[in-house]
């Protein structure tokens, strides 16, 4: 009963389906496996995944706001994952990416959903993945998913994505020095923002430098965006960025390819999931001495039956 | 702070014209230092965007906070929009400047709680927990 009535929502494209959807597949619900078989995969496999990440305060959320509205004069429905980080301590977590997108609140074709991390990497992949395919399966053939990014740990998320976009913003730092060699090399767009703020000039011209220095080998060269998302400038030119790459990855093969990669992760962070409490099990009841190489020890344990 | 086995999602908004969100953003940070998932909305929201937020997020209850002295239109007003949008099942709780006469009046239109400066942090906690458990109860 519970099961039909939130599969025929999610058919009929009800707000409350599709977030009461999003919520059992984020608790692992025993109906998770249901709903997403439910789902068309060839919306799923045709929708656009665009990653927006950069430190805190860059203007990711205030861009993704504007780049919405540039989908939907086209007439495209867009859904939004925005991930904030939970409290290690609490658990909790404020989600206040929302803030930024709020006009678009009455829309019934702008989703927006805010994630946590929930401390676990690979669950929030599970949960953010998931919830990626239920936003395309209800007919978002764009998808926007928001992630704080400050080095190589929070590629994981954006390894969802089909492009990657990196925003950073003159005067957040030392933290561009750190990010230099995790997400550069990652990002498939370079966005500066607040290009109205001094030092923008500066920045974009290192990261032009870093473009160029970081060129992969056969991957076209990485774009360098400038933008004032908080009045709506560089929109135009950014898109023309986004699809660009889009349509170079489509043909290149490079789609097909992230996107299995992707889904091969996916499958394995589930099977370190799964396999997980068994371990704890084994550990629990194992009778050793604690001495030695604890790697040593795990090879046996596995080893054993 | 007790272990909270179901991480709970609510949501803080404020409609309204008032620009003063220390309230929100306060009850915001306490709720997550006791584990729960707060999404909030900023200042100067209406109704039907708070609605359509907390339905998106599929969200266990809804806090507002307000102090322009506009409660009594805008707290039922809050209830009257999730319920059109399908959603009168979550609850929602009030908080602010609101004089003792106009509680009962408030919880008589749907509104689940008030609670006025001075409550302790504690208590309001404790309400959004009772309030998320009985709508994740009637869940279907
Ligand atoms: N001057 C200027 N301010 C901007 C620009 N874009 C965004 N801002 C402001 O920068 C602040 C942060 O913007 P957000 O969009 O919330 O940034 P964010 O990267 O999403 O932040 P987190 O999600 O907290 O990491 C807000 O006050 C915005 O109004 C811009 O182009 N120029
Ligand atoms: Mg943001």
């Amino acid at each position: 009963m519970k099961s039909e009535h939130i599969l025929k929502g999610l058919r009929d494209r009800d707000p409350r389906g599709i977030a009461r959807a999003i919520s059992l597949v984020e608790e692992n619900d025993p109906l998770s496996d249901e709903i997403l078989a439910s789902l068309d995969d060839s919306l799923v496999d045709q929708a656009m995944v665009l990653g927006i990440t950069g430190p805190p305060g860059a203007g990711k959320s205030t861009l993704t706001d504007r780049i919405i509205t540039k989908y939907r004069s086209q007439g495209r429905r867009v859904g939004v994952i925005a991930v904030d980080p939970s409290s290690p301590i609490s658990g909790g977590a404020i989600l206040g990416d929302r803030i930024r997108m709020m006009g678009h609140a009455l829309d019934h074709d702008v989703v927006v959903r805010s994630m946590a991390t929930r401390g676990r990497l690979g669950g929030l992949c599970a949960a953010a993945g998931a919830a990626m395919r239920i936003l395309a399966g209800s007919g978002c053939s764009v998808i926007i998913i928001e992630t704080v990014g400050v080095g190589q740990s929070e590629m994981d998320i954006i390894r969802l994505a089909d492009i990657t976009s990196l925003v950073l913003a003159p005067g957040l730092g030392d933290d561009i020095q750190a990010m230099k060699a995790g997400l550069l090399e990652v990002a498939d767009i370079l966005i500066v923002n607040k290009a109205d703020c001094a030092g923008a000039e500066t920045l974009a011209m290192d990261m032009e430098a870093i473009a160029r220095e970081g060129v992969r080998k056969e991957k076209v060269e990485t774009k360098v965006c400038m933008t004032v998302a908080s009045e709506g400038k560089g929109i135009n030119e950014l898109l023309a960025a986004i699809e660009a790459v889009d349509a170079s990855h489509r043909e290149s093969g490079e789609r097909r390819i992230r996107r299995e990669k992707a889904y091969d992760l996916e499958v394995l962070d589930w099977a370190l999931e799964l396999i997980k409490p068994s371990i704890i099990e084994k550990i629990g009841k194992w009778d050793h001495d604690r001495k030695g190489a604890p790697r040593l020890q795990a090879a046996r344990l596995l080893a054993q039956e | 702070m007790p272990e909270q086995k179901k991480t709970y999602r609510v949501l803080i908004g404020k409609p309204g014209l008032d620009g003063h969100d220390r309230g929100a953003k306060f009850i915001a940070r306490a709720l997550r230092d006791a584990g729960f998932e707060v999404v909030y909305t900023g200042i100067r929201r209406t109704p039907e965007e708070i609605a359509a937020a907390a339905v998106q997020e599929d969200v266990s209850a809804v806090g507002l906070s307000l102090l322009s002295g506009a409660h009594m239109s805008l707290f039922p007003a809050v209830v009257r929009a999730l319920r059109n949008a399908g959603a009168g099942d979550i609850p929602v709780l009030g908080g602010g400047i609101i004089p003792d006469e106009d509680i009962g009046p408030l919880k008589d239109s749907g509104i689940n709680a008030v609670y006025t400066p001075g409550t302790p942090v504690d208590k309001i906690i404790a309400a959004f927990r009772s309030a998320c458990e009985s709508q994740e109860a009637g869940r279907t």
